[in-house]
């Protein structure tokens, strides 16, 4: 116990680009609240006191409609809603459009962990490590319940669904450590599911995908999902141009309009490459038979991740043949010879590795950064 | 008091009753309780089911509570704990807010207000009642038989796939309490349209009869949409008929889209019922008639209908398209305006009004206080940029708790104090009664205040350990203590209003000196509710504040 029983914080760290703007809407509607509720209770004491049967108030011509009054009544709020409203819908808007050039971190949540993987491939579990005023696109799935990734410090949430891909983002601004929550129920250990947001300046934070990435063969998400791709065979059928008749092509497919045989469009985002794999059927584009076979059964969510994070890295016209630069410089040069193995975790097909097992229902509780903290407190 | 042209009904036979009997001496067997077709004994009848729900709700909410006071837990397992809020929320929305004010207050004085002699289908409203003890039967069932932890929104693909506990069980009673809401609400809709008395024109309704207006179409329109939405549920767990699931090809944010729609206009079945029962107390404790009276009952079916068009805001941060939110939005920062009508007119009710505070009118301005609290929330979360933050969070947890507890619990503690005289016959310790209303209102704002502050901290809601953010243990502490005086406060009206059957003073026909229809027969009614017919000729709530001030002064002079 740490706390102070007369200087216990009443508000949560700011630590994000949105944290003040929020607080600022947010105690603009306290000052309105005040406002009206203290207005408003005050005259129901005052006239209940004052209208007291048997005081000597006087009760002369007494009111029981009164439209310009009313009029005021409707108006007044409805004004001050509306401005709150556009104030606020501006904030969202902000808040639910990720800058391009944002730097996209993967995470997937399951029973009752967060696994998170930097774009170069290094992962970690229940715990986030972030550089400092740098924008971070967060881009999550579930793998079994809906559950909500939550960082108060930067005011920001979203939910985690199975079956899509959600987003949010952030550019953090205080270098800290704060709470990570999952805030939607999950079943039996919800609210063991969470851990710390790590906010870093920008060179411990190269440093530390250094010292502690963890990565066995050094391989990006892009790159993880290339091997997947040759090993799996996808380029039998999605070859270099539409020109073999058995799939299209999947060069500079990202961010395309895709039609299906039915005259349908669709925008080839993150969720339609992951249901093309998963359930292929569904969306066939249009020119195709149904052949693929579904791979609804054979794959984790982290690997069809690193498969979208591949096709997604085609919009540069290098897939399907090249590999991909890392997107951060110099750790790819350590160790290139990907001997260096020790506490592998990275996302890879058909991993075997303990924490990247998928927590079924019935299984063993998964213990996460927080149970094991528990454990160091007693 | 000349509300009514009374006229001997002649042929009192016709009835089977002798003329000195009431409700509750006409039949004293068991048999003349269940198989009733009265309206007042099966408003009885659903005081003391929803009294012992309320208590089951309550205990579990204690569990929750004390559990709370530790951030590392020190009574019960997480399982145990989930299943205990679990069993809180659903017991305390589906078996007793739901229900309480409409089909207690409701089906007693609906057709006393409007001067009917019953119901306008006195067996459905008896099948409604047996409705609802199924599905408090399942409920309990399924909790006491292993418990339920899906949280009472039942959010897919959790319940439908993953969760091991009494889900469908406890679907069902939820699916079966749902028939007994639309069949209550058919039959108020119907009885205030067809079984008006001469005379008692749309205008003169009490503004208690508006509200459940207003409530019977909400749970006309609203429950049938839920009920096949959780039914789809019991199907996708049992039959694996692909619907939420997204590993069965279905869509998980379907069934929140499906279960808000319902379950926001819910939310006013069950406050607005309390509003009604606010509107006739603040007017006939103040001796006035109420201000505004028209737009307050427009106010009601504007809160019916725009609460169905709000749902997506519980669904902010759920992946629902952000253009979606932007309307969701704006109709929710439209549906705070009806509210804020109802309370200022409330307010200025008291203006050169006689008022006076008796025990009804403490609960009723306790009530004012706390919705007031509730409503002026509900625009931190109506206002999405700080919802994102906010949501699902204690704040939110204690925003509804103003407005459910602090607004629905307390109109129809209000309400029971009252319409008890007029319902047993009996005055209750009316001291006794003010200082609890006293109480409750402290025990109220010190449990859930805090839980303001904590959630605009980020303590997520249902959480059972919080050992790794000890800043926000000085908060539940707090909201602990607040609960037990809370707890305290529902306990002490059971003793003396239970007291006050055995050994109450009896109430005269109108000990409140209140203007309306049901003053006028005797306390308690008979079982044809008037013996005279009645004839309607005057306006609604005819006080008049300033001839009765006149008159206080003259007595006042008179002992000077």
């Amino acid at each position: 116990m740490n706390w102070n029983l007369f200087n216990y914080p009443m508000n949560p760290p700011s630590a994000s680009n949105f944290a003040a703007e929020h607080d600022a809407l947010f105690y603009a509607i306290v000052g309105q609240a005040l406002f009206f509720g203290l207005l408003t209770f005050a005259l129901i004491i005052i006239f209940a006191f004052k209208y007291k049967k048997g005081s000597k108030a006087d009760r002369s011509s007494p009111v029981y409609e009164n439209a310009r009054m009313e009029f005021w009544w409707v108006l007044v709020p409805t004004i001050l809603g509306l401005a709150t409203f556009f104030w606020s819908t501006k904030l969202f808007v902000d808040m639910r459009t990720p800058p391009k050039d944002a730097k996209e971190i993967f995470v997937v949540g399951k029973q009752w962990m967060w696994h998170v993987q930097h774009p170069n491939g290094v992962r970690e579990n229940n715990t986030l490590h972030v550089p400092v005023d740098t924008d971070i696109k967060i881009t999550m799935i579930s793998q079994d319940v809906i559950h909500a990734f939550y960082i108060p410090a930067f005011r920001v949430q979203f939910m985690t669904v199975p079956g899509r891909y959600t987003q949010m983002w952030f550019r953090p601004t205080q270098v800290g450590k704060y709470h990570l929550f999952c805030n939607m129920y999950c079943g039996t250990q919800h609210s063991e599911m969470g851990g710390s947001v790590i906010v870093m300046s920008k060179r411990d934070y190269a440093d530390w995908l250094m010292q502690h990435g963890q990565v066995r063969e050094n391989l990006t998400a892009a790159q993880t999902g290339e091997k997947m791709f040759n090993k799996i065979g996808c380029g039998n059928c999605h070859g270099a141009q539409d020109l073999i008749p058995r799939g299209p092509t999947l060069r500079g497919l990202f961010g395309t309009t895709r039609e299906t045989g039915d005259g349908r469009k669709w925008i080839a985002d993150e969720s339609y490459i992951r249901e093309s794999i998963m359930r292929p059927t569904e969306k066939v584009t249009k020119g195709y038979g149904v052949t693929m076979p579904s791979y609804d059964k054979t794959f984790s969510e982290e690997d069809i991740m690193n498969l979208v994070a591949y096709i997604k890295s085609g919009a540069n016209q290098s897939l399907p043949t090249s590999s991909i630069a890392a997107s951060i410089p110099g750790i790819q040069a350590r160790d290139a010879s990907g001997k260096a193995g020790l506490n592998s975790n990275a996302m890879q097909f058909n991993s075997d590795t303990a924490d990247a097992t998928p927590t079924r229902r019935g299984n063993a509780p998964a213990v996460g950064a927080m149970a094991s903290e528990k454990g160091d407190q007693q | 008091m000349s509300t009514t042209v009374k006229t001997e009904v002649g042929g009192m036979e016709h009835f089977h009753t002798k003329p000195e009997l009431n409700y509750l001496t006409n039949g004293h067997s068991i048999r003349s309780w269940l198989l009733t077709e009265d309206h007042k004994r099966i408003a009885m009848l659903y005081l003391i089911s929803v009294s012992f729900f309320f208590l089951i709700g309550g205990l579990a909410a204690a569990g929750v509570r004390y559990e709370l006071m530790s951030p590392a837990g020190n009574m019960m397992e997480s399982e145990t704990y989930n299943k205990l809020f679990t069993a809180h929320g659903a017991v305390m929305v589906f078996l007793f807010l739901l229900v309480a004010v409409p089909a207690v207050l409701g089906n007693f004085l609906i057709p006393l207000m409007i001067g009917a002699r019953d119901l306008a289908f006195p067996r459905l409203n008896l099948l409604s009642w047996y409705l609802y003890m199924a599905a408090g039967t399942c409920i309990m069932l399924a909790t006491l038989g292993g418990g339920v932890d899906t949280g009472w929104t039942f959010y897919t693909p959790y319940s439908s796939m993953y969760s091991n506990s009494n889900v469908s069980l406890t679907l069902l009673g939820v699916f079966l309490g749902g028939f007994s809401s639309i069949t209550t609400g058919m039959n108020f809709i119907v009885t205030i349209h067809k079984m008006r008395a001469p005379g008692m024109t749309w205008f003169r309704l009490p503004l208690f009869i508006w509200g459940h207006y207003a409530t019977g179409v909400i749970m006309l329109l609203g429950t049938p949409v839920v009920a096949i939405t959780l039914l789809c549920v019991i199907f996708e767990r049992t039959f694996q008929l692909p619907i939420y699931s997204p590993e069965l090809g279905g869509d998980p944010v379907l069934f929140q889209h499906m279960f808000w729609f319902y379950s926001h206009p819910a939310v006013y079945i069950m406050i607005l019922p309390a509003f009604g029962v606010i509107s006739e107390i603040m007017t006939a404790f103040s001796r006035k008639r109420v201000f505004g009276y028209h737009m307050i009952a427009f106010s009601s079916l504007a809160i019916a209908f725009l609460g169905f068009l709000v749902w997506g805001h519980h669904m902010f941060v759920s992946s629902q398209s952000m253009y979606q939110s932007v309307i969701f939005s704006l109709l929710t920062f439209l549906l705070a305006v009806p509210s804020a009508i109802k309370v200022w007119n409330w307010t200025a009710t008291m203006y050169k009004g006689n008022v006076v505070l008796a025990s009804p009118m403490i609960y009723g301005i306790g009530f004012q206080g706390l919705f007031l609290v509730g409503g002026l929330t509900g625009p931190f979360l109506a206002s999405y940029g700080n919802d994102i933050h906010l949501t699902a969070t204690y704040f939110v947890v204690a925003h509804f708790h103003y407005v459910m507890v602090g607004g629905s619990i307390m109109g129809f503690l209000a309400g029971i104090h009252f319409w008890w005289p007029k319902m047993t016959g009996r005055l209750y310790n009316e001291s006794v009664a003010k200082w609890n209303g006293l109480l409750v209102f402290v025990g109220f704002n010190l449990t859930f205040f805090p839980q303001f502050i904590v959630g605009w901290m980020g303590m997520p809601r249902r959480y059972h350990y919080y050992y790794f953010a000890p800043e926000f243990q000085p908060y539940h502490i707090m909201s602990t203590l607040g609960a037990s005086f809370l707890g305290i406060g529902f306990v002490i009206p059971v003793i003396y209003m239970v007291h006050s059957l055995f050994k109450g003073e009896r109430a005269t026909d109108n000990p409140w000196n209140a203007h309306g229809l049901e003053w006028n027969t005797s306390s308690p009614p008979p079982t044809e509710n008037f013996r005279y017919k009645v004839i309607v000729t005057d306006d609604v709530y005819d006080y008049d504040p300033v001839a009765e001030h006149e008159n206080d002064m003259q007595l006042a002079g008179g002992k000077a």
